[in-house]
């Protein structure tokens, strides 16, 4: 059952070296109190895998502009300067995943999959290097699961139990990333008694949510 | 071709391609000024892959929330009747081939389908975000891009730069014409009367098939 946390001890639970999931898009829909919590720890050497580098100095920009993230999985990265200029200068690591193959490895990582079968990349350097597989007939690229030590996810409402409930378009990687890690933190816009979601319209179970951090927002 | 009149030119032009109830998807800058010319009795359903089904007009900064936004990372709204899923079911939805068309713009499209569009090696390197799949899987691809780049060819016999998808481009919609990816090559059905044939000949770095029935774009 997740554990009410201060801001402090969640952003304690990382340490140097992890691998961290960061859920959002272009910082939207993430955890980013938390991260700002996180930034002022020093917590270095942080594999990330987001959909993308958010905005310079703000949500993971902020890990990034701080140098504390040594490799950076993502779909995109062109909205933060900063993440092009740490890669040329080879500060930071980055590798680059279809955005639906990136939710797909993940969702598999977190489902007890080996892998997902995908035609996105067939023919292009995002294939180099990876398997193909025949299935009556058709090609497939191979796109092996992702697994992080720690999930970092944002909810809109999230009961004491650990359930969640996103709004609007901020569901996107939250959903398939709290499945995802070792340990699942979940910052919550409003922490709300339990019954105040409806089971019918919970998005991610709270026996998936390890730690709640009030992000104290709405 | 006046520049300023160029992007809204494209923009009529694809908006003729698509019917009434096609789920489409739309790139970031030109593509998104094609659901202001559809022809009257069309209605479109705009997915937007970071998890809008059915996006609504842009919002005013007071209608703004900061829980609805596209995939450009900017205020959205969801129009009435329209919803919201998780990263993983949009892509889904992608792939699963329940998107119609896609609208993008290119870097290179090439003779027989194959386009360049999310990388410049050495120079520019945004990342793919969820381009890959879309183009991999979506049941048109229409590429709505200025002819040439500062004089350069955009249209080539082959991309140079690293591709996107091979093969997967249905139709190339341009200021000075529209082109058709068949298998014997590009066809050109439409011109825009304010070029000659010969003029859309030397804009393009393959050799054009003049359609037997070639028309005015209008």
């Amino acid at each position: 059952m997740a554990k009410i946390v201060t801001m402090k001890e969640a952003a304690g639970m990382l340490k140097d070296g992890m691998s961290v999931m960061v859920a959002g898009f272009l910082g939207a829909g993430g955890p980013s109190k938390l991260l700002h919590e996180i930034a002022q720890t020093g917590v270095k050497d942080l594999t990330v895998m987001a959909n993308d580098g958010a905005k310079t100095g703000w949500a993971l920009g902020e890990l990034i502009s701080n140098g504390q993230v040594k490799k950076l999985i993502a779909t995109h990265i062109g909205l933060n300067p900063e993440v092009g200029k740490k890669m040329n200068a080879g500060e930071m690591e980055v590798e680059l995943v279809p955005q639906g193959s990136f939710a797909e490895k993940i969702r598999a990582g977190g489902a007890g999959l080996g892998g997902v079968l995908t035609k996105t990349g067939l023919g292009t350097i995002i294939a180099d290097g990876k398997q193909v597989i025949n299935i009556d007939g058709q090609e497939f690229l191979l796109e092996k699961p992702l697994h992080a030590d720690v999930a970092l996810i944002c909810g809109y409402k999230v009961d004491k139990n650990g359930n969640v409930w996103y709004k609007g378009s901020a569901r996107n990687f939250n959903v398939v990333m709290a499945t995802a890690a070792d340990l699942v933190i979940c910052e919550a816009d409003n922490i709300v008694e339990l019954g105040e979601i409806e089971p019918e319209n919970v998005m991610t179970p709270g026996i998936l949510v390890d730690y709640i951090v009030d992000g104290g927002k709405a | 071709m006046d520049k300023a009149l160029i992007k809204d030119y494209i923009a009529k032009r694809v908006a003729k391609e698509l019917k009434d109830g096609d789920v489409v998807n739309l790139g970031i800058g030109l593509p998104t000024l094609v659901p202001n010319y559809l022809p009257a009795g069309v209605k479109v359903i705009l997915q937007a892959e970071n998890g809008i089904v059915g996006v609504g007009p842009k919002p005013t900064p007071e209608e703004a929330s900061p829980y609805v936004f596209d995939a450009g990372g900017g205020p959205a709204s969801v129009a009435l009747g329209g919803a919201f899923v998780d990263s993983s079911a949009s892509f889904g939805l992608i792939r699963g081939k329940h998107v119609d068309a896609t609208v993008l713009g290119a870097l290179q499209v090439d003779e027989k389908g194959n386009l360049a569009n999310w990388i410049v090696p050495g120079k520019m390197v945004p990342g793919m975000g969820g381009a890959m799949d879309l183009v991999a899987y979506a049941k048109q691809v229409i590429i709505a891009m200025e002819h040439t780049q500062k004089g350069e060819h955009k249209i080539l016999t082959q991309c140079t730069l690293p591709y996107t998808a091979v093969g997967v481009v249905t139709l190339i919609v341009t200021e000075m014409g529209v082109m058709k990816v068949t298998p014997k090559g590009l066809l050109l059905t439409e011109y825009n009367p304010e070029f000659t044939v010969e003029d859309i000949q030397a804009a393009t770095g393959c050799k054009l098939i003049i359609s037997p029935d070639l028309k005015p774009m209008a």
